[in-house]
C-alpha cells in the first residue's frame, strides 16, 4: 500500500527519482535550519518584549478600552452578516435538491481547514502574551460574533441591504470614536495596516465602479477620461505616488491645508486601487452578455436601473475573486506607506525594533521581520482561502 | 393621416379633454423636443459639463502649485536638469557634477538593469514553478504550492527588506571568507561577483545579436529539410555549435575577453560585481514575481485540452516533448496578457530599490529633491518616465499577443 504509493507519487522513473532525492534533500537541510532557527537559535526576547507596540503601536493603555471596544463591535458586525449569509446557503440549498447539507463533523473539519493559519496565529499571539487581557478579548469576540451569528439567523433575507449601509456607518463610527482617544497620525503597528487596508478598500471600491462604468460608457469624453486616469495610474508605482504625496502634495493644495500623514496615505491608496479596481470591474461588465442590456431596456427600464439593478449585479458577482485579490495587495501594500510617509506601521515599525537600546547591533532583523511577515501572510492567507472557497461556491467559470 | 388618428385615439381615450387639447399634445409630439429632453443635446451637455469639471479641478491644482511655489520661490520648470546634480551613485561612474539629468539617466539605467534581469529570470523560475505545481511527483507538487501561497500572501516590501537586512548583510560573509565557485563565483556581503565580457559591450552584443540570427536561419533550415525528406532534422545538434562558435570566433577576432572573479587578499579583482542592493533587490523581485507566473502558467496549463496531451502520449512522445512541443506552446498562447501584466508590475515594483538605497529611479528623483531639485517637476519627470516604459512594455506584449493568436 504505502510502497505502491511511494512508486506512484515519487519514484515513477529514474529522473523522477533523482528529483524526489535532490528536492527531499533540499527540503530536509531547510527543515532543520528553519527549525533550528524557531526553536533553539532565534532570540525571540525582542518580539516578546514589543508585542504591544507592534500590534497596537504606541496607543496608551489608558485608552486600550476603546480599540476592545471597536473590535468587539465589528465581531458583531461580522456575526451578523455570516449569520445572515449562512441562512441564505441554507435557503438556496434547500431549493437545489443536489447540494448535500453539511453535517456537523464535515463543517467543523472545513472551518479548521479553512481557518488554520489565522486561527494558529492569533493562538501564537496569545501565548506571547503575559496578561489576561488580550484572552478574555478573544473569548470576547468568540462570544459576540457567535451571539451575532445567532441574531442574524434571524433576521429577514431583506434585512441585507440595510446591515450593509449600517455597517458602513458604523465603521465611519467607530474611527470617530477611536480618533477621540488617539489621533491618527500617531497610530501605528499592525492596528495602522488594518485601518489603512480596511478604509481605503471602503472608498475605492464605488470609485472604482464609477470608473469602470464611466470607461465603458457611450460618451466619448467620458470615456477619455476615465481611460486616462486608469491607465495613468496603473501606469506609475505605488512607492513614487506615496513619496510624491509626501513632498509634492503641499504644492498641490492651498497651504494650511496639508492634510497629516495617515489623510495622505488614504487618498493615494484609494486613487491607485479604484483604477485597479475599475479595470476589474471593467472585466466583469464585458463578461455580461448584451442581451442582458437589451432585454432590461425593452422592459422600459431606464439606462440607470438596468445598470444597477441587472448588469451591476451579475458583473460583480463574477469578479468577486479577483476584487477579493486586489484588496488582499491593497492590505500588503500598506507597507509602503510606512516606508513612504514614516509612519512605523508593522514592518516598519518591527525593523525599527532592533534599533532599541537594549537589542541594538544584536542581528535580531531576521527574527522580527519573519515574525512581522507571519502576521502578513496569516492575514492574506486566510482571505485568499476565504475567496478560493467563495468562488468555487459561486460555481464561476463552470457553467 | 397619422395625427388624424392620434387625435382621435387620444380624444376617445380622455373624455375629459378637448379636442383642441389633444391638437396641442400632438404638436408637442411631432415637434423637434426642447433641448432639455434631446437626447443627443443632454449627452454633449453632460460631456462638456464633465470635461469642464475636470479641467476646472486640473486648473485648480496647477494654479495652487504655480502660486506655492513662488511664496516659496520654488521654480517650476525643468532648468534644475542642467544643475550639477551633487551626489554619487555607489559603483557608478556618476561624478558630483555632472548635470541632474545624468542622474535621472543612470538611475533609470539602474531600473532598467534590475527589470530586464528580473523579467527573464522570474520567467524562467515561474515556468519551473508552474510545472512544478502540476507535477505528478507529489513533493514536487507540494513544495512548488508551499512556496507559492508562503510568497505570494506576503508583502514585497517585506521580502525585499528580508533579502537584504537578514540575507545579504547578515548571512552572507566578510570579503575576506567570500563564498566561492572557483572562477564562476564569489559572493560576499559587499557584492556577487561573476565572469564578465571585457573590451567593447556593444559590438559584443552586436555579435550575439548576429550569431542568433544566423543559428536561428539554420534551424528553420533543417527543419524545413526534416519536413521535406522527413529524416531526423536534428535542429539544436546544428544550430547551437554554429550560435557558440561564432559567437567564440566573433569575440575573438573583436577582442572581446573574460574576465573572472578572484580573491586577492580582501579585495575581488575581475569579474564583474553586484552590488548588494542590486542583488537584493533583484532575488526579492525574481522570487515574488516567479510565484505569480506560476499560478499564471499553471492556469494556462490547464486551460489546455486534456486531449492534446493524451493525443501527444498515444503519440509516444516522452513527457519532456509533450510539455514542450505540444502543451506549453498552446499554454503560453493563453497566458501572454497576464504574463505582460507580471511585467508591468515587475518594472513598477522594481521602485522598491529606494527602500534598501539601491539607486534606481525613484531613490535617484527624491535624492536630487533632496539635493535642492524642485519636487513637483523632477515627480512628474519620474512619473513620466514609468507611463513611457509602461506604455511600450504593454505595446510589446500586445505585440507579441497578437503574433501568438491563432488565426481566426
Amino acid at each position: 500500500m504505502i510502497s505502491a504509493w511511494l512508486k506512484k507519487n515519487l519514484f515513477r522513473s529514474t529522473g523522477d527519482s533523482i528529483l524526489t532525492v535532490v528536492a527531499g534533500g533540499l527540503l530536509g537541510y531547510a527543515a532543520f535550519r528553519m527549525l533550528r532557527f524557531v526553536f533553539v537559535t532565534g532570540r525571540w526576547t525582542v518580539i516578546k518584549v514589543n508585542l504591544n507596540l507592534l500590534i497596537t503601536g504606541a496607543w496608551p493603555q489608558e485608552e486600550l478600552w476603546r480599540l476592545t471596544t471597536v473590535i468587539l463591535a465589528l465581531a458583531a458586525m461580522a456575526g451578523l452578516f455570516m449569520g445572515l449569509a449562512a441562512k441564505q446557503t441554507a435557503l438556496e440549498a434547500a431549493d437545489d435538491d443536489d447540494v448535500e447539507p453539511m453535517t456537523a463533523g464535515e463543517r467543523a473539519r472545513s472551518l479548521v481547514g479553512r481557518l488554520w493559519p489565522a486561527a494558529g496565529t492569533v493562538l501564537l499571539l496569545l501565548l506571547l502574551t503575559e496578561t489576561a487581557g488580550p484572552w478574555l478579548l478573544v473569548a470576547g469576540v468568540i462570544v459576540v460574533s457567535a451571539v451575532g451569528w445567532f441574531v442574524g439567523k434571524q433576521l429577514p433575507l431583506k434585512a441585507k441591504g440595510a446591515l450593509t449601509g449600517g455597517g458602513v456607518v458604523l465603521f465611519a463610527v467607530l474611527i470617530w470614536f477611536l480618533t477621540l482617544g488617539v489621533s491618527w497620525n500617531s497610530w501605528g503597528g499592525m492596528v495602522l495596516n488594518l485601518f489603512l487596508a480596511a478604509i481605503s478598500i471602503v472608498l475605492c471600491f464605488p470609485f472604482g465602479v464609477v470608473l469602470a462604468l464611466g470607461r465603458r460608457s457611450e460618451y466619448p469624453i467620458v470615456r477619455g477620461i476615465c481611460t486616462a486616469y486608469v491607465e495613468l495610474f496603473r501606469g506609475v508605482p505605488l512607492l513614487g505616488l506615496l513619496l510624491m504625496a509626501n513632498v509634492a502634495l503641499g504644492f498641490f493644495i492651498p497651504r494650511g491645508l496639508v492634510p497629516g500623514n495617515v489623510v495622505k496615505a488614504i487618498v493615494v491608496f484609494t486613487l491607485f486601487s479604484a483604477a485597479y479596481v475599475a479595470e476589474i470591474v471593467r472585466g466583469g461588465l464585458q463578461s455580461v452578455p448584451r442581451g442582458q442590456l437589451e432585454a432590461g431596456r425593452a422592459m422600459g427600464m431606464s439606462p440607470i436601473t438596468v445598470t444597477r439593478k441587472i448588469i451591476l449585479p451579475q458583473a460583480l458577482r463574477n469578479v468577486i475573486p479577483s476584487l477579493v485579490g486586489q484588496f488582499i495587495s491593497l492590505f500588503k501594500d500598506t507597507t509602503l506607506a510606512g516606508a513612504a510617509l514614516g509612519m512605523t506601521d508593522l514592518l516598519t515599525g518591527g525593523q525599527v525594533l532592533t534599533a532599541q537600546k537594549e537589542f541594538r547591533g544584536q542581528g535580531l532583523i531576521a527574527e522580527t521581520l519573519i515574525f512581522v511577515l507571519l502576521l502578513f501572510w496569516a492575514g492574506s492567507f486566510t482571505m485568499s482561502q476565504e475567496s478560493q472557497r467563495l468562488e468555487s461556491r459561486l460555481g464561476i467559470g463552470e457553467r | 393621416m397619422v395625427a388624424a388618428h392620434h387625435r382621435k385615439w387620444i380624444g376617445d381615450r380622455m373624455t375629459q379633454t378637448t379636442t383642441d387639447q389633444a391638437d396641442q399634445r400632438i404638436a408637442k409630439m411631432t415637434d423637434k423636443p426642447p433641448f432639455w429632453r434631446d437626447v443627443r443635446k443632454l449627452s454633449w451637455g453632460f460631456q462638456i459639463a464633465v470635461l469642464s469639471i475636470v479641467l476646472f479641478v486640473l486648473y485648480i491644482l496647477y494654479n495652487n502649485v504655480r502660486v506655492n511655489s513662488q511664496n516659496l520661490g520654488i521654480p517650476i520648470n525643468f532648468d534644475f536638469l542642467g544643475q550639477p546634480s551633487g551626489f554619487t551613485i555607489p559603483a557608478n561612474p556618476l561624478r558630483e557634477t555632472q548635470a541632474v539629468k545624468h542622474a535621472f539617466v543612470q538611475g533609470y539605467l539602474n531600473t532598467l538593469r534590475v527589470a530586464v534581469v528580473g523579467l527573464l529570470l522570474s520567467t524562467i523560475l515561474g515556468i519551473a514553478v508552474g510545472i512544478g505545481r502540476l507535477s505528478g511527483n507529489w513533493l514536487i507538487r507540494n513544495l512548488t504550492r508551499i512556496y507559492v501561497e508562503i510568497i505570494r500572501n506576503i508583502p514585497l516590501l517585506g521580502i525585499v527588506m528580508f533579502s537584504y537586512l537578514a540575507l545579504v548583510l547578515s548571512v552572507l560573509p566578510k570579503t575576506e571568507d567570500s563564498w566561492s565557485l572557483g572562477a564562476l563565483f564569489l559572493g560576499n556581503n559587499r557584492g556577487m561577483t561573476v565572469p564578465w565580457i571585457t573590451g567593447s559591450m556593444p559590438l559584443f552584443l552586436g555579435l550575439v545579436l548576429v550569431a542568433g540570427i544566423i543559428a536561428w536561419a539554420v534551424r528553420t533550415w533543417r527543419q524545413k529539410t526534416s519536413e521535406r525528406t522527413g529524416e531526423p532534422g536534428r535542429e539544436m545538434l546544428w544550430s547551437v555549435p554554429i550560435f557558440l562558435l561564432i559567437v567564440f570566433w566573433g569575440a575573438v577576432i573583436l577582442g572581446n575577453g573574460l574576465t573572472t572573479p578572484s580573491l586577492e587578499g580582501r579585495k575581488v579583482e575581475g569579474g564583474m560585481t553586484m552590488q548588494p542592493e542590486y542583488f537584493a533587490l533583484l532575488v526579492a523581485l525574481v522570487l515574488y514575481t516567479a510565484s505569480h507566473i506560476g499560478e499564471i502558467v499553471r492556469g494556462s496549463i490547464q486551460a489546455v485540452p486534456k486531449g492534446q496531451n493524451e493525443a501527444a502520449s498515444a503519440l509516444a512522445l516522452s513527457s519532456w516533448q509533450r510539455m514542450r512541443h505540444i502543451v506549453l506552446p498552446q499554454a503560453l498562447r493563453v497566458a501572454v496578457p497576464s504574463l505582460g501584466n507580471q511585467y508591468l508590475n515587475l518594472v513598477k515594483n522594481s521602485s522598491l530599490g529606494f527602500v534598501i538605497s539601491y539607486f534606481e529611479l525613484v531613490k535617484v528623483t527624491s535624492t536630487t529633491i533632496g539635493n535642492r531639485s524642485p519636487a513637483v517637476p523632477a515627480y512628474m519627470l519620474m512619473m513620466c518616465l514609468y507611463l513611457a516604459t509602461s506604455l511600450v512594455v504593454s505595446a510589446l506584449v500586445n505585440y507579441a499577443n497578437r503574433r501568438m493568436q491563432v488565426a481566426s
